[in-house]
């Protein structure tokens, strides 16, 4: 059983400058102590740098080597060969899953990534300026999702949107029998887990996880902006579209830039949410499999190492295309004008 | 700040916020009120909108198909705990002398901590699999703790903190009383840092109780699995027994509920924090 064991570990290296440093202090300054100022905030920073070490910057670079490689982990470290770009070539020219769970992913992440944004800003604008005491609990109400677990949630929405018997198919089809706006609702029950309704069941999952998130980070944001403006704004006639268009949008841009970053770099590594929601298969013609669960797959169930870790490069840069691409669009101009 | 007048479009956007409140609670009240219904009482029509009887029904076949339910959630709460103790120690002893040292390359060397929080976290995910399993850390509530121990955020978060709370005089005056490094960090630094604390821990315990792809990845046996990993291991093919995963997601879910209700404004704004400094 490894109950105490490993912590005592992990702190051998501290603990004996501790019980040293502690057994100091009452004797004065005559004779240095072990633990001097000039050494102590090596050390005392030394744990993160031996960690990132062994458990970040190893796995990066063996991952770059085992990209280059093609083995059977089973064989053992032995077996393995030297490729070149094989496995990189692989996968863009004759993985159709990858070019598949790419578009999924790509499309996961503008549909349920756009909303977040487009719904949370307007909600943020609205719980800063219209909620009075009741501002921390609604805003509560929307931040629970983002720290819930995952699973056990993307697990209550497969009950939720389940054909026959979920609740979201019983509530839209009441909604169709609604006057007037009626039609925007579906008659019959949808099922979910055709590759038609999957993903958008999927981005709709997302977007309740995070649109609390993003109008919280909005929200921050236009507390710091002076309320003298809109008072200024107030006097002059200006309406609350109009101070939300002229005053808090253009001043949020910084945190737009940052939220929307983050929401990028997060939606392209979607994994857990498709993978519950579609019971880690990717769902029917793998409709709801994203690059994450794909490498996930072709690593943990096809035992290949190789073409995972390619898959890991090639999602990376993929990233790194978007997180610059979206600099291009709503971060540089920022500092132009400045 | 004054309340804007009430007008229609005011009254429609506190209606259309109020439906989105509801859409946001919703799956925890379905959540719940399904953990008390048999299968066979959530699949009929209407769906069952108010609590039943059968949680205790649930629970059992819960336990049934999970014998080690009880350890699974033992686990869960073992390294959520482990893991918030070694982080509140090494990310603030760190932030500490980030903050208050003047030492050779400290600029740089924060400035490369920082860094290391863009890196692919997905990436190492493979390599990460194999070194756990050269190291028999696989199955090993160890191998989802002491690689997290310390991380960059706590880190930046506790040496803003340090920055703000505590003078560097206070340090330099006890150090000429001749009180030691360490003792420096663990009599005067740390009583004075609860507030920060608090907050790395709520986050970190957080985010290691709603952990699934590190347990995915190095947890094999049934015995071992962490929360999240259990539930997931009920999808399966056939008839879903939605009652007990409804059942065992709530007591997924409470603990973080209570965590939330007892502390949801730190918690936000010690998420936040970070993101509007910068």
């Amino acid at each position: 059983m490894p109950k105490r064991r490993p912590t005592m570990h992990a702190r051998t290296a501290t603990s004996t400058a501790e019980t040293k440093a502690i057994a100091r202090p009452a004797r004065g300054r005559s004779r240095r102590p072990w633990l001097s100022k000039r050494r102590a905030p090596y050390l005392f920073i030394s744990p993160f740098f031996i960690l990132f070490a062994v458990f970040g910057l190893f796995p990066l670079l063996f991952s770059v080597y085992l990209s280059f490689h093609r083995w059977d982990p089973a064989a053992g470290l032995a077996a393995m060969r030297f490729v070149g770009l094989e496995n990189y070539l692989y996968v863009l020219q004759d993985d159709e899953w990858f070019h598949k769970s790419v578009y999924n992913t790509l499309w996961l992440a503008v549909v349920s990534g756009l909303p977040q944004h487009l719904v949370a800003l307007p909600l943020a604008f609205f719980f800063h300026r219209a909620l009075g005491r009741w501002r921390n609990a609604v805003v509560g109400v929307y931040f629970l999702p983002f720290i819930t677990s995952t699973v056990a949630i993307s697990l209550v929405f497969s009950s939720l949107f389940s054909r026959d018997f979920g609740v979201v198919n019983a509530t839209l089809t009441s909604l169709h029998q609604v006057p007037v706006l009626g039609w925007l609702f579906p008659e019959q029950n949808i099922d979910w887990g055709q590759p038609g309704y999957t993903k958008w069941m999927i981005a709709f999952v997302v977007w309740w996880r995070y649109v609390g998130w993003n109008a919280v980070l909005y929200l921050s944001a236009m507390q710091t902006i002076p309320r003298d403006l809109y008072e200024a704004a107030t006097i002059d006639g200006a309406t609350p579209w109009q101070q939300f268009r002229w005053i808090t949008l253009p001043l949020l841009k910084p945190m737009i830039f940052f939220a929307v970053t983050l929401t990028i770099i997060g939606n392209l590594q979607l994994f857990e949410e498709p993978f519950i929601l579609t019971g880690g298969t990717g769902g029917i013609g793998q409709a709801g499999k994203t690059a994450a669960m794909h490498m996930y797959g072709t690593a943990f169930v096809d035992g290949d190492f190789g073409t995972a870790s390619a898959i890991a490069w090639l999602l990376f840069l993929l990233i790194g295309a978007a997180t610059w691409a979206n600099n291009r669009l709503l971060g540089q101009r920022e500092e132009g004008t400045r | 700040m004054k309340r804007m007048r009430l007008s229609p479009q005011l009254v429609g956007a506190y209606a259309i916020v109020a439906i989105g409140a509801l859409m946001m609670l919703g799956p925890f009240w379905f959540m719940f009120v399904f953990a008390t219904h048999t299968n066979r009482e959530i699949l009929s029509l209407p769906p069952p909108l108010w609590f039943g009887d059968a949680f205790l029904d649930n629970l059992r076949q819960l336990l049934t198909s999970l014998p080690h339910f009880w350890k699974n959630v033992g686990w869960s709460f073992y390294i959520a705990l482990v893991s918030t103790a070694l982080n509140l120690f090494f990310c603030s002893l760190a932030g500490f002398a980030f903050a208050l040292y003047d030492f050779k390359y400290r600029d740089a060397l924060f400035a490369f901590v920082m860094a290391t929080m863009l890196l692919p976290s997905f990436v190492g995910m493979i390599p990460t699999a194999l070194i756990m399993s050269w190291l028999e850390w696989m199955n090993q509530p160890r191998a989802l703790y002491v690689p997290g121990a310390v991380g960059a955020l706590g880190i930046f978060m506790m040496r803003q903190y340090i920055r703000s709370a505590i003078p560097k005089e206070l340090v330099d005056a006890a150090r000429i009383d001749g009180c030691g490094e360490f003792a420096i960090y663990w009599r005067i630094v740390l009583p004075l840092i609860g507030p920060a604390l608090g907050t790395l821990g709520l986050i970190t315990f957080i985010g290691s109780w709603n952990n699934f792809i590190g347990p995915l990845i190095v947890i094999r046996d049934m015995e071992m699995y962490t929360v999240p990993l259990a539930l997931r291991s009920l999808q399966g093919t056939g008839q879903i027994p939605w009652g007990p995963i409804s059942a065992g997601s709530a007591i997924a879910v409470l603990p973080l509920l209570v965590l939330f209700m007892l502390a949801s404004r730190r918690l936000i704004d010690g998420l936040t924090a970070g993101a509007v400094k910068s």
